[in-house]
């Protein structure tokens, strides 16, 4: 495996009737209350503390496990411990049909893998992918395979700087390749 | 083929090809930070970057979540902001001054065609002067303060014709709160936006921050709205000290969508929980019980608001046991409320006036809402548990103060 191919168990974060939950804001993920927090290390038990139903969440997730979340995932403040809390759970990697952009853009910079793909909505509704499913994701590419399955999906592949910062570590260290403060 | 008038700012300050879908390096004119954020960019800055310096021209914090500090660990937090801007030589615009981002255009630094950052969400209501203001993470906004350039994608632009005449009770925060309805999260999302049409052209600057500052639940990257005539030119003017020369798109810009909505006969609007989308007409709500209400917040936080709300409350008093909390945006703000005599009508009704920020959105710097709790809100977030645990729905200056009067859900008219 390498920064831009990734393999794990997922959770698809579905509500009691089964569906897919769109428009998860960054209150539901990280709320408001525990923003004073500065360490990353501690911000792993609130993850989703405030999602109906996935609250224990931090208690069931490994290191090395995959979020599938839907629609609009992430949409509201700009809250970095949105995407730090689920880096401090050790996750490898945030699949959805589309993010909040500013959402998106922190995981980048951050150097937490994230991608997206409407096939995602098809292939869950379809329930050919269920928590606990193996995944194997190549961001070059954009192939997911779910394995066991014989069943792949189709992803957006990563941009150019997405993998050139995951490549590095994050922003800063990307940054730092750059030369002159940050000049390309 | 032509630019919109996002992709003409970007061309502005990058050396890149722009064109939607192209990431390009982006300059930043100003470069900002919160308490909240704020303390985690310091961090990022001095693990990444040591004691190198900043730009102290373009580079602002702006304290306004929890003004003055309410926690021991916003004190801290605040103060360790106040260290870093001390020792590099920054202005700090502290907790005496308010939202950020108004405070941003008060002082000139956002201004029309300028590129500008901070840790807040909604630094898109910059778009209400003409700015490409863009809400960034403390990861970002560190490397933002160091190297004064960020990568950024460029969004596809879409039109929003708003057509026809709202009912003349209808307020810009109904236009917003209806776009919301027929637009939602999806038909904007990661786009730039500008809005066109009779109904919007004519706001005024407090009603296009309002509209602006809602794009954000739109999940919109940016909004504009470049029709205006020679009393928005002087408004702005005013408000900023700056000429008000926006970009215009191109007349063969190309947009991902027109999008035509009727606002004929427009009423007043109200978000129910959960979500600012989930809109209706204040009439099919009325009667509802409600505990406390909020007037303020970027999005209605400007002396207008204020004095809309003050027109329905002078001379009355709000229903005995209801809660009405009063945040003007800024200090300037406040300072024409205690002019104008606004801010005596509104207590003398019994609000609850508090110091400049963002007031009810924020953690406990206007309090928080209890299990329960039916709080009607100026704000433009209702996410369940952002103001606390109880249940908010989100209006306008005049269906808040109109509720407050009466402790039942009501419009301007049950009062009038």
């Amino acid at each position: 495996m390498s920064q831009t191919e990734f393999q794990g168990r997922v959770w698809v974060l579905l509500d009691k009737k089964g569906a897919l939950i769109e428009d998860i804001d960054t209150d539901q993920i990280f709320h408001n209350a525990h923003l004073h927090i500065t360490d990353l290390k501690q911000m792993g038990p609130y993850a989703l503390g405030n999602l109906e139903g996935w609250k224990d969440f931090p208690s069931k997730a490994r290191p090395g496990d995959i979020l599938v979340a839907g629609r609009n995932f992430g949409a509201g403040s700009s809250r970095q411990q949105a995407v730090d809390c689920f880096i401090a759970l050790g996750l490898a990697a945030i699949l959805a049909p589309s993010f909040g952009a500013i959402y998106f853009r922190n995981a980048v910079n951050s150097g937490l893998p994230v991608l997206r793909g409407k096939a995602l909505e098809e292939t869950i509704t379809r329930g050919k992918l269920v928590s606990g499913d193996e995944i194997k994701v190549d961001g070059l590419s954009g192939r997911a395979e779910i394995l066991d399955k014989t069943v792949s999906f189709e992803v957006v592949p990563f941009s150019r700087v997405q993998a050139d910062i995951l490549r590095a570590g994050n922003l800063f260290l990307f940054g730092k390749t750059l030369g002159n403060p940050g000049r390309p | 083929m032509g630019q919109s008038i996002l992709e003409k700012i970007i061309q502005a300050h990058s050396t890149d090809e722009v064109r939607p879908g192209a990431i390009v390096w982006l300059e930043l004119d100003v470069r900002s930070a919160r308490d909240f954020g704020g303390p985690n960019v310091v961090k990022h800055y001095q693990r990444e970057y040591g004691s190198l310096p900043l730009d102290p021209q373009r580079t602002f914090f702006t304290f306004d979540l929890c003004a003055p500090a309410c926690s021991l660990k916003y004190a801290d937090n605040q103060q360790l902001c106040r260290d870093f801007a001390r020792r590099h030589g920054l202005t700090v615009f502290d907790v005496d001054r308010g939202v950020g981002s108004h405070v941003l255009m008060e002082e000139g630094l956002a201004v029309a065609n300028s590129t500008v950052v901070g840790t807040d969400s909604h630094m898109n209501i910059l778009g209400a002067v003409g700015s490409f203001g863009q809400g960034m993470g403390d990861v970002d906004i560190a490397f933002a303060f160091r190297t004064g350039r960020t990568w950024f994608e460029v969004p596809l632009s879409v039109k929003v014709v708003v057509k026809g005449r709202p009912h003349p009770s209808a307020t810009a925060k109904d236009l917003t709160l209806f776009i919301l309805r027929e637009l939602g999260t999806k038909a904007l999302a990661n786009r730039a936006v500008e809005f066109s049409g009779p109904a919007v052209g004519d706001l005024t600057l407090a009603g296009r921050i309002t509209l602006c500052s809602m794009v954000t639940e739109m999940a919109g990257i940016i909004g504009f709205v470049p029709e205006h005539g020679p009393a928005l030119e002087e408004e702005v003017r005013a408000f900023t000290g700056r000429p008000f020369k926006p970009l215009e798109a191109d007349p063969d810009a190309d947009y991902a969508a027109i999008i035509e909505l009727d606002a004929s006969g427009l009423e007043p609007q109200i978000a129910e929980p959960p979500s600012p989308t989930q809109v209706k007409n204040v009439a099919t709500l009325k009667g509802l019980p409600v505990d406390s209400g909020f007037l303020g917040s970027c999005t209605n936080g400007r002396t207008e608001d204020f004095a809309a709300a003050a027109r329905l409350l002078k001379g009355r008093r709000v229903k005995p046991g209801f809660m009405l909390k009063a945040v003007p945006a800024t200090r300037r703000v406040y300072e024409d409320l205690l002019r104008q005599g606004i801010l005596q009508a509104l207590f003398e009704a019994g609000a609850i006036v508090i110091n400049a920020g963002c007031g009810g959105c924020a953690e406990g710097h206007a309090g928080l809402t209890g299990k329960g709790e039916v709080q009607v809100s100026t704000g433009n977030r209702n996410f369940p548990g952002k103001q606390g645990q109880g249940l908010t729905y989100l209006a306008s200056p005049e269906v808040v103060a109109a509720t407050s009067l009466l402790g039942v859900l009501a419009g301007p008219e049950d009062v009038r």
